[in-house]
């Protein structure tokens, strides 16, 4: 196996590609830096100047408003330049290479590039091919991975829970097609938490999820029992008819989180979701807006994460 | 023209010979003896003297994709590795559905004067599992068998008259088996990791439901069907069941996938996007045993050259198939070691044996057969770069890594047709 | 240099100096980690009507492109309006002044304080920057190669040790 390409030869972290393969202290490392990112919008001017005059160019191959908002929010409390790259009506839909549109940007002197590709391992091909002080971010590669939502969502259960040596962790719904629940179980099993689940029916969870350290449970009266943390993952509109599941009404009835569903969780749960939300199909109203749900911190966490991961691949030495 | 390939180690998996030796050959074929001084004498000394190998899959890519490669280039490449006949899938562009392309194919083949080529006539028209193709026509351009290539007949009526069609007229049928809807989207072996990796999975059964449906048409039809590029452990015990059985079935493995898993797929290698997916190393390690015990018949390379622009891609986008025809012999020799087997037996797998399925005279030493020989050293290593392989296709896994046997000469019908 | 400082004591020098200077509008802050230590000693010995304010200058640094980000940066944390207030701004050892730089450069990021006196333990010789310490414990020279470091002992008490410079 080749050296793990996120990380250069003196261990440091110079591309955030994956979750997995981060060692345990890299990890609190990135937890702890966004910690001290956190007090940054305390301050008249929310920003500070780490990153001044260094170019952060979001590559978006597949559409999200919402992730490439918090990235350039996170960028520009940096005081970085960012541009924006819609792909979709750029070059590449006109049959320029992936690699032919890095190079092109290389060459208008990016310092970052952050990443979004339907096809996993597309962020790996760009790190391989770019240059030294050229750093790549995935911000969300096919269902591989999505590692600073992984890492937000880890910032999130430490900042209520503490630690996480003692906690039981359930992530729910379309675990097979999901980069986020991929980023998050490996987090949670690097850093310790004894008890990770997913939960879903047999048709949404890949075959190799035993292997990912979870324990698999097919109903939510099992695998939220006594749970100190649930995250549910958003259905994606395709997926909720056809082949996979025969509709969004009867995936709610069994794998939609109700209040009463929570309850079988301790009372102290919390509740978490990637977003955006379908109400009514994998989580409901009440719980989305209720007492246990972190789902907002979450966004807010996420801007704080991502200026840590900023910051440190960009730092020299 | 009189050849004298003297003193190397003369290996003849098909009557057992192995004995360091000389071996003659005049007018195109091997001979006893020589009736006189040769015109010319190879020192064969530390060197082995086999059949040349014989390939049942390599891709010239002609005609249609001769920006990839062309039929020159990758000739050159099948005498380089020692390779003297060569069966051709018929997933060229156009598919080789007519008489006029087959026709077309040989005789440029033969022009070159290098290996053979066997073309594999297309079992359905444009591969499409749709109609028959005129198998008998085509035979008589020169097809030797029937195949779909890595294209699937998806419906089963069409896959029961294809073979009975062919049984028929005793055409062999060369398939592989996987199901299409089973198989659909998926890129990689389902499992462990594939999904670490976010890879969309292609499961083992999708390879044996294929194979159980194929079986039983067979045992209904009594076609001669050849699998292709089996990949799992659950569908080698199926052939040995089959074959136990009796069935008229022979068979074959991609040589990369007896060496590698899908734990070689590391940070989403393209290199090992290949067409069947590497499996599992227990997958991997029943393939070695299959091919030992003879449920498997041979390796074949299943050499596609695929240029650097549609590899360089993200894994899933990136265009399956590995170069192959100069690494057949080694990646052989290198199982055989693996296996405890000796040259001889090694050697059955890509010569005597693939002879056999192929239905030709050659792969044999033997007074009177073609004199098709491949004289190389056992023991050389050489590593696998751009620059050192002649094929157009650089994209191989074991690109940058070292491997052991080097071919110094191949003849055919008498020619020296590479020297190295 | 015969022998080092003693650390207490020059914090309470310094407390002297400064009681006279404390007025409605002074607010004081210190710059992790060791200028943080000093100003948690002058803070308590002069009663200050506002608390301690605490600097990580981590993210102001001049050298990040060539060290990168520092491992462990602590929060910054001023519990007070920055604005109008007359700032006593704390380290440990001023040295080459890019420390002080860094910080002054992240203050005004908080807001236009009305001024900022700088307060340190022990003023050594190396000025990179023209930066002065309005109110120094002690004025030194220190040999070429070595460093001067605040210890705190695992009681909380302060000195300073002199080490070989990285």
């Amino acid at each position: 196996m080749p050296r793990n390409p996120q990380l250069n030869d003196k261990g440091e972290l110079q591309h955030l590609l994956s979750v997995e393969g981060l060692p345990r202290e890299l990890l609190l490392q990135i937890l702890d830096t966004a910690e001290s990112f956190a007090g940054v919008t305390d301050r008249d001017i929310k920003k500070v100047p780490l990153l001044r005059g260094k170019s952060v160019f979001n590559l978006f191959f597949e559409g999200s408003t919402r992730t490439r908002t918090t990235f350039e929010i996170a960028a520009k409390r940096l005081s970085a330049d960012v541009i924006n790259l819609n792909v979709a009506v750029s070059s590449t839909s006109k049959g320029e290479s992936l690699l032919d549109t890095v190079a092109n940007l290389s060459a208008m002197h990016a310092d970052i590039f952050i990443v979004r590709h339907g096809s996993s391992g597309a962020p790996y091909l760009i790190a391989r091919h770019v240059k030294p002080h050229e750093h790549v971010i995935n911000a969300g590669d096919g269902r591989h991975a999505h590692p600073t939502q992984g890492l937000l969502d880890l910032f999130t259960i430490r900042h209520y829970k503490k630690d996480f040596s003692g906690l039981t962790v359930a992530v729910v719904g379309d675990v097979l097609h999901s980069r986020v629940a991929r980023s998050l179980i490996h987090g949670l099993t690097t850093l310790g938490a004894p008890e990770v689940r997913v939960i879903g029916p047999q048709t949404l969870i890949p075959a190799g999820a035993a292997a990912l350290g979870v324990r698999v449970c097919h109903s939510m009266k099992e695998g939220l029992k006594d749970a100190d943390v649930i995250v549910m993952l958003r259905l994606q509109n395709e997926r909720m008819s056809g082949a996979l599941l025969p509709s969004a009404q009867e995936f709610n009835k069994n794998y939609g989180l109700t209040a009463e569903k929570l309850a079988l969780a301790r009372p102290d749960a919390i509740v978490m979701h990637p977003g955006p939300m379908n109400r009514g199909v994998e989580i409901d109203s009440n719980v989305a807006d209720g007492p246990h749900s972190v789902i907002l911190p979450q966004v807010t966490f996420g801007i704080a994460v991502r200026m840590a991961v900023m910051s440190m691949v960009a730092g020299g030495g | 023209m009189k050849l004298l390939v003297k003193g190397g180690r003369v290996i003849d998996p098909a009557s057992g010979r192995d004995a360091v030796g000389d071996v003659a050959l005049a007018d195109g074929r091997i001979v006893e003896a020589l009736a006189g001084k040769p015109d010319r004498v190879i020192d064969a000394k530390g060197l082995v003297v086999a059949p040349g190998l014989i390939d049942l899959a390599a891709r010239l890519r002609e005609p249609g994709d001769e920006y990839k490669a062309t039929l020159e280039s990758e000739m050159d490449a099948a005498v380089a590795g020692g390779v003297t006949s060569l069966a051709c899938p018929p997933d060229t562009d156009p598919p080789l559905d007519e008489p006029g392309l087959v026709d077309m194919l040989r005789r440029r083949a033969k022009a070159l004067a290098r290996a053979r080529v066997y073309p594999v006539g297309a079992l359905t028209v444009k591969l499409q599992g749709k109609q028959l193709t005129e198998m008998a026509q085509l035979a008589e351009a020169g097809c030797i068998a029937f195949s779909q290539a890595n294209a699937a007949v998806a419906d089963t009526q069409v896959l029961w008259r294809a073979l009975q069609y062919a049984a028929t007229f005793n055409f062999p049928v060369w398939l592989r088996a996987e199901d299409l809807w089973l198989a659909q989207g998926g890129v990689a072996h389902d499992g462990e990791v594939a999904t670490r990796l976010g890879l969309a999975g292609i499961p083992v059964f999708a390879e044996t439901v294929a194979l159980a449906t194929l079986l039983e048409l067979v045992r209904a039809t009594g076609a001669r069907v050849h699998v292709c590029r089996i990949s799992s452990a659950a569908g080698v015990a199926m052939l040995r069941r089959a074959r136990h059985d009796g069935l008229p079935l022979s068979c074959d493995v991609g040589a990369h996938h007896v060496h590698l898993s899908d734990m070689d797929l590391g940070y989403f290698d393209a290199q090992c996007r290949l067409e069947p997916p590497l499996r599992s190393s227990r997958d991997r390690d029943a393939l070695g045993a299959g091919l030992a015990d003879g449920t498997i018949d041979c390796i074949v390379s299943d050499h596609t050259p695929v240029d650097d622009d549609r590899k360089h891609l993200p894994f899933a986008e990136a265009e399956p198939g590995a170069t192959g025809l100069e690494l057949l012999l080694p990646l052989a020799l290198k199982w055989g070691v693996q296996a405890r087997l000796g040259l001889a037996q090694t050697l059955a797998r890509v010569t005597s044996a693939p002879a056999r399925i192929l239905g030709v005279e050659a792969g044999r030493i033997a007074h009177g057969a073609p004199a098709d020989l491949v004289v190389f050293d056992p023991e050389a290593p050489w590593r696998v770069s751009a620059q050192a392989l002649k094929s157009q296709g650089k994209n191989t896994p074991f690109l940058g890594l070292e491997l052991t046997g080097r071919v110094r000469a191949t003849l055919v019908a008498g020619e020296v047709v590479f020297e190295g | 240099m015969a022998a080092l400082p003693d650390a207490e004591a020059l914090c309470a020098s310094l407390a002297s100096a400064l009681a006279p200077r404390i007025g409605p509008s002074s607010a004081m802050i210190g710059i992790h980690t060791g200028g943080a230590w000093v100003a948690e000693r002058l803070h308590a010995a002069l009663g200050m009507k506002e608390p301690l304010g605490f600097l990580d200058i981590a993210f102001y640094r001049d050298d990040y492109d060539r060290k990168g980000l520092a491992r462990d940066p602590k929060r910054s944390k001023i519990p007070f309006d920055v604005a109008g207030k007359d700032l006593l701004l704390v380290d440990d050892v001023l040295y080459t002044g890019r420390t002080v730089r860094a910080a002054i450069n992240e203050l005004f990021d908080y807001g236009r304080p009305a001024s900022i006196s700088l307060v340190v333990l022990v003023e050594r010789d190396g000025r990179q920057l023209p930066i002065c310490a309005q109110h120094a414990g002690v004025r030194v020279q220190v040999a070429a190669g070595m460093r001067l470091r605040l210890k705190r002992s695992g009681e909380g008490r302060l000195s300073l040790e002199l080490e070989r410079a990285a």
